[in-house]
């Protein structure tokens, strides 16, 4: 521990991340010990009320507790962000080290695909398979499922590239002299190396889900019953809370959006740091 | 007798990081006279890049630079950061390590070699800055068309060659070239070599070259300082030196070196080359040498003295001569 | 005894149609398994020297002909062969830091074979076998086992890289540019090493190089190679002191000998100018060459005897003598 502490210390970018990220994640689970998550939801409180020292954070046009919404939805858009991110990564990492450690035609079949799938606007897909399942109630864990569609192929390209490199350092070709098979390989000689790399890809597959899902939220495609930030913003839009003065409403969940999204970037960059060994101090 | 065109006192270039000091130079003495070279040799850690870019005044913070150093009897470490950088290419050039890529992927090679001209307020009426470049090319074997072409054309060999014509544009006083053909061919680096003693001859510079290629120094300079861990261990003539090498690191150098008819006789120096962060007092070859002294050698770092004309040595072994 | 290892015809090209390198020139060459000699092969960039050591190690596949493992073509061994295959065949290489993952120790390099070939049973056994082999090269456990590449100097892990071929007792080391990358003090050390690997396992052991200073101290035999053909071949003393083609004397007058007294003397011989189009059918060496004549840029020369029959040289002032078959270099050395 104290190694990683020393560590962290020559590492600020590393720290901060990981620090504001463990501050969001103790801010929505034990945040559920002081608020009721139900008043999350509309016609719980009294509406429109400026923060007191009854309601914190103030309440919305639907009688929200928005210290409630805040509490419940961080957990939630942090969710949808994990759910992208995890299943981006996943198959971006069985793509990458396929496509990157056999060459030849799987090679060029898999980039093939991953090439023309990302000339199509992300955005448009997600509008378009939103917008097929508008009739239909949006959970969270939908929401992931659907933001994660787009969010595999940057991993899977870049992850491919790092193979392809790594592929031919002589510590490879030492392992084949020693007699060790392809999988075992990829499992014990280059998944080992590129742990930060993957690390950091996960924390950027989780921005990239993110804001593609706060991107449809805002417009009204998304879990519409669920206080998530990306839906809060939707409804600050759609009563034009700016108008009617409701300044608190407006800027909470714009504060925890950019927390969050600070912190992805932070520890992506203290990562970066780690990924890759020629920024690494070496005093 | 003239006064050499350099001379460095003492200098000491120190890294100060968390983990301690980093002595990379430490207490380095030496001269050169002018329209001489100047070989310093040492393996990787004895500092030897390290002096290069200290003459340079290119040493960052966290290092730092100490002592003296005359280029024509101007002290280099005492300018300002103006009158240095100006003092770079028209006084004191060099050819860096890798320098073949050091060239700008995405200029042409006129405009490179025309770049430090131009930024030292060189001025050239229409068309002589193709004669100006036309010239400095003819001067390190290439032709003219070169001129127009970008680095990936041109092969390790040739980007060499400009980079020998980049440093010498403004006729400097002083040439530092760094292992200038570490990642040449044989037959190649015979002629780049070749190419850049003719010109230092012809141009009557001075020359320090750096590098670890025993080899190389031997066929190319005229006298021979050996570094080890921060410390000049010998100077001398270089025929001086192969012949009768006085310190026992420069001897074992020398012995372990592959000479026609010792085929099949290896004389490696046992141990490792220390490390230079906050280094142990005394002698930094001790632990290696085969005739350190006990009690002496380890405690006490022994000066650089002349022994003889010309001849300098750090080793308690002579502490008796005059 | 049956070759260990041969390139049979090898032509090795990279790239396709009219602008396609030939790394490698219908290469045939075999190393017998109890020929307990060090044979360099040198060359510069382009050469073809990397090239014969990845055909050799399985990791390029030849555009013509075949590489063969004990009688086998490399692309037709089953799974049994290949094990086999990968145990005697081994080597060292260039970077000393590059062949060890930077994620685990260096034991690893050590242990990983040692299981998968089984050589030892047990974590003792291999822990001993391990210390032994570093004691030997010079090293001492204590200081270099359960420490990270970063953590050791470039000739630490090139000895141990020499170690881990004194466990694997391999039939045939390669040894790429072995020295290149480690300091002065170090390289005889190292080469001593390599020297008596082959002395004490009897094992052949190819020496891949450009610099001809280091072959000449640790190696017996020498072929000189360029653009992908075999110039000269021979013993590695004569080859050096008289060499005989004007490619191997160009190399050998422009060697830095660290002698002041061997100075690098007149300019070489050469013809400037790169090595121009001539053609499939010409002496690879012609534009470059001050003796080239009318049948050099006609055809390819043979390998015409020299030196009273222990050397060769394909080149056609030679020609008259003797020659020896493409197919038969290897018996040059054993006769």
């Amino acid at each position: 521990m104290s190694g990683f502490l020393s560590y962290v210390r020559r590492n600020p970018a590393l720290g901060v991340g990981i620090g504001m990220l463990l501050f969001l994640l103790l801010f929505t689970t034990l945040g559920r010990l002081f608020v009721n998550p139900l008043h999350a939801y509309p016609l719980s409180v009294m509406p429109t009320q400026p923060p007191s020292a009854q309601y914190p954070f103030g309440t919305d046009v639907q009688g929200r507790d928005l210290l409630a919404v805040m509490v419940v939805g961080t957990g939630l858009t942090l969710q949808i962000g994990a759910i992208a991110g995890a299943i981006g990564l996943s198959v971006g990492i069985v793509l990458g080290f396929v496509a990157g450690y056999s060459g030849g035609v799987l090679d060029t079949v898999i980039t093939s695909v991953i090439d023309v799938y990302m000339s199509i606007p992300g955005f448009l897909i997600l509008v378009l398979i939103a917008s097929i399942f508008s009739k239909v109630d949006l959970g969270v864990t939908e929401m992931g499922l659907i933001v994660s569609i787009v969010s595999w192929a940057g991993p899977a390209r870049a992850i491919r590239a790092q193979v392809l490199s790594m592929r031919e350092r002589p510590f490879v070709m030492m392992s084949k002299l020693s007699g060790m098979g392809t999988f075992e390989i990829i499992m014990k000689e280059l998944v080992p190396n590129l742990a930060p790399y993957l690390v950091m890809s996960l924390s950027q597959t989780v921005y990239g889900g993110l804001q593609a899902s706060l991107g449809l939220e805002a417009l009204g495609i998304g879990a519409r019953r669920e206080p998530t930030m990306g839906m809060t913003l939707y409804y600050v839009q759609y009563y034009s809370a700016l108008m009617l003065g409701m300044w608190w409403w407006v800027i909470e969940p714009i504060i925890v959006i950019v927390l969050v999204l600070t912190s992805l970037v932070m520890t992506s960059f203290g990562l970066d740091e780690i990924a890759n060994p020629r920024r690494r101090k070496t005093v | 007798m003239k006064q050499p065109l350099v001379e460095i006192k003492d200098l000491k270039t120190y890294f100060y990081v968390k983990a301690g000091t980093v002595k990379a130079v430490d207490g380095l003495t030496l001269t050169v006279e002018t329209g001489t070279k100047l070989g310093l040799v040492g393996e990787s850690g004895s500092g030897k890049t390290t002096m290069a870019l200290a003459i340079m005044r290119m040493i960052r913070p966290p290092g730092t630079i100490q002592g003296q150093i005359l280029v024509d009897g101007v002290d280099l470490l005492k300018l300002s950061e103006e009158e240095m950088r100006k003092a770079r290419l028209s006084k004191i050039a060099m050819i860096p390590q890798g320098a073949m890529n050091s060239l700008n992927p995405v200029a042409r090679i006129k405009d490179q070699v025309l770049d430090g001209m131009l930024d030292h307020g060189e001025k050239f009426a229409r068309g002589e800055e193709e004669k100006r470049v036309a010239y400095l090319l003819d001067m390190v074997g290439l032709q003219a068309k070169v001129a127009k072409m970008f680095p990936h054309e041109l092969s390790g060999g040739m980007k060499q060659r400009v980079t020998a014509a980049i440093a010498l544009s403004m006729h400097p006083k002083v040439l530092i070239a760094d292992e200038p053909t570490s990642a040449l061919d044989v037959v190649i680096q015979r002629e780049v070599m070749e190419m850049i003693t003719r010109l230092v001859n012809d141009l009557n510079l001075s020359m320090i070259l750096i590098g670890h290629d025993m080899g190389l120094m031997a066929q190319t300079v005229d006298r021979l300082a050996v570094m080890y861990a921060g410390h000049i261990m010998e100077i001398g003539d270089v025929r001086d030196m192969f012949a009768d090498p006085l310190h026992p690191y420069t001897k074992a150098l020398i012995n372990s070196l592959p000479v026609l008819g010792n085929r099949g006789v290896f004389h490696g120096i046992p141990g490792v080359p220390p490390s230079v962060i906050n280094p142990p007092p005394g002698c930094p070859f001790a632990s290696r040498c085969p005739d350190v002294i006990a009690g002496i050698c380890e405690s006490q770092t022994a000066p650089l003295r002349e022994l003889r004309p010309g001849r300098w040595v750090a080793c308690h072994l002579y502490d008796g001569e005059k | 005894m049956a070759p260990i290892v041969e390139l049979r015809n090898v032509s090795k090209f990279f790239g396709s149609g009219p602008s396609r390198t030939v790394a490698l020139d219908d290469m045939t060459f075999s190393v017998d398994e109890d020929f307990a000699k060090i044979v360099t092969i040198a060359g510069e960039s382009g050469s073809g020297k990397t090239t014969i050591l990845m055909l050799l190690l399985g990791f390029y596949d030849p555009s013509l002909g075949s590489v063969m493992y004990r009688g086998k073509d490399l692309r037709k061994l089953d799974k049994d062969d290949t094990v086999d295959f990968r145990r005697n065949v081994q080597a060292v290489f260039q970077d000393p830091f590059a062949v060890y993952n930077p994620f685990y120790k260096v034991d690893n390099l050590l242990s990983i074979p040692i299981k998968n070939f089984k050589i030892a049973k047990g974590k003792e056994e291999s822990r001993h076998l391990m210390e032994t082999a570093l004691t030997r090269v010079g090293l001492r456990p204590e200081e270099t086992l359960g420490r990270f590449p970063h953590q050791l100097s470039g000739g630490q892990r090139q000895r141990i890289a020499v170690a881990r071929a004194l466990i694997l007792k391999p039939k045939i080391l390669l040894a790429d540019e072995p020295v290149s990358m480690v300091d002065a003090s170090l390289r005889a050390t190292l080469l001593k090493q390599i020297r008596d690997l082959n002395q004490e396992l009897q094992i052949p052991i190819l020496y891949i190089t450009h610099d001809l200073t280091t072959s000449y101290h640790v190696s017996d035999y020498i072929i000189v190679l360029y653009h992908g053909s075999v110039m000269e071949a021979g013993n590695v003393e004569e080859v050096i002191r008289s060499p005989k083609h004007p490619y191997t004397k160009l190399l050998v007058n422009s060697i830095p000998w660290p002698d002041p007294n061997m100075l690098w003397g007149a300019t070489a011989e050469e013809v400037k100018g790169k090595a121009a189009e001539l053609g499939t059918h010409a002496c690879k060496f012609a534009n470059r060459c001050p003796h080239a004549f009318e049948p050099c840029v006609k055809e390819q020369p043979d390998l015409f005897r020299t030196n009273k029959g222990t050397q060769v040289a394909a080149c056609f002032l030679f020609q008259g003598s003797e020659t020896l078959a493409k197919d038969k270099l290897g018996t040059l050395f054993t006769k």
